[in-house]
């Protein structure tokens, strides 16, 4: 899912980065608003975890290899904006030091993996979880659900952007300039391999770290966090 | 540090000796092919895309260290340094940063 440099045209990857600019520089205010100092160390695994889950390539039918990317589970454990942060932090060293995606595609990645997916993931895990009890095994559903969904729209998105470029770039005679295939065999490819394969291995990585955290200490979800301070204060947290 | 994250943290050490079982799914990717592939699959390389491709020389391309590639326990090596650096940088980095922003 790391798109390299060539396969973004300019206008996509221009576009990603004045999307994403204003993105990180919300997330790292959200970040100095509610981090507490006793968050800081599972904020800093959070990144080395992304970074590290994303090297387990795996195959699947077809002859495709791909991998998770961690990202629903920091956007539950942390936040969606703190997992702005850590999945960003990932992906452009990553990309910087070994070459894993572009440069120029450093905010189209970001975009793909380090918004969409804590943010869906996050949401979805709340949406499934309704008001059940933090113990639920309903919970640990909603968990391993975010996880497959998010992973499967951050997909959506990066075969969104591969099949734009050929109604974007082509020289008078026709040839694509960037990316050669359209979206109508960019987003059928991208789907059903993270449909089939990659996404049930994020759903698996998900509810196993969500579980393991719900069974030892439910207190360093962030959700659990703002539920319990909105009890103890009697107003909605904002910040 | 809390003992779940300590835990956590002992999780992700195991997670990075066990990295090079990431070298053993062989295949391609889509969407990340090298100028080679691509015109292997089209007869020629799209010049947009060919004019971007080297504009970034990262220093391990690959997680891979230069001939690692050669040998099944370099490669696993290179890749387990690569996942050393990777973490060290990352959680370096926002550890740093974390306690800079942090309140209490």
């Amino acid at each position: 899912m790391h798109i390299p440099d060539g396969y973004l045209g300019p206008y996509t990857y221009i576009a990603m980065w004045i999307i994403m600019i204003p993105i990180w520089y919300y997330a790292g205010k959200k970040l100095g608003s509610e981090l507490k100092s006793r968050q800081v160390p599972l904020l800093a695994l959070a990144a080395a975890f992304s970074f590290v889950i994303m090297m387990f390539n795996i195959p699947i039918p077809g002859g495709s290899t791909g991998h998770a990317v961690g990202a629903a589970i920091v956007g539950i454990v942390l936040g969606p904006w703190a997992g702005v942060i850590a999945i960003s932090v990932a992906l452009v060293l990553q990309a910087l030091m070994f070459g894993d995606g572009g440069i120029t595609a450093i905010a189209a990645n970001c975009f793909n993996m380090a918004v969409i997916m804590p943010f869906s993931g996050y949401y979805l895990y709340k949406i499934v979880s309704g008001s059940s009890p933090i113990a639920s095994p309903r919970r640990i559903a909603g968990a391993a659900i975010a996880g497959y969904i998010s992973l499967v729209l951050a997909a959506a998105s990066t075969g969104f952007m591969f099949g734009i470029q050929p109604l974007l770039h082509q020289s008078p005679e026709g040839i694509p300039l960037y990316m050669p295939y359209g979206l109508n065999v960019a987003l059928p490819a991208m789907l059903l391999e993270h449909i089939i394969g990659f996404g049930i291995l994020e759903a698996l990585v998900t509810g196993l770290i969500f579980t393991y955290i719900q069974k030892t200490d439910s207190s360093l979800l962030y959700a659990q966090k703002s539920a319990r301070s909105d009890r103890n204060s009697g107003k909605s947290v904002s910040a | 540090m809390d003992k779940t994250v300590k835990n956590l943290a002992i999780g992700l050490l195991v997670l990075m000796i066990l990295t090079p079982l990431g070298l053993l799914a062989v295949g391609e990717t889509f969407g990340e092919w090298s100028n080679e592939e691509i015109k292997e699959k089209l007869g020629f390389v799209p010049p947009g895309l060919e004019g971007l491709s080297n504009l970034w020389n990262a220093p391990l391309p690959d997680y891979a260290l230069p001939g690692s590639e050669e040998s099944m326990t370099l490669s696993a090596v290179a890749y387990i340094l690569s996942a050393v650096i990777g973490v060290v940088l990352c959680a370096g980095l926002l550890y740093v940063i974390g306690k800079k922003v942090a309140k209490d």
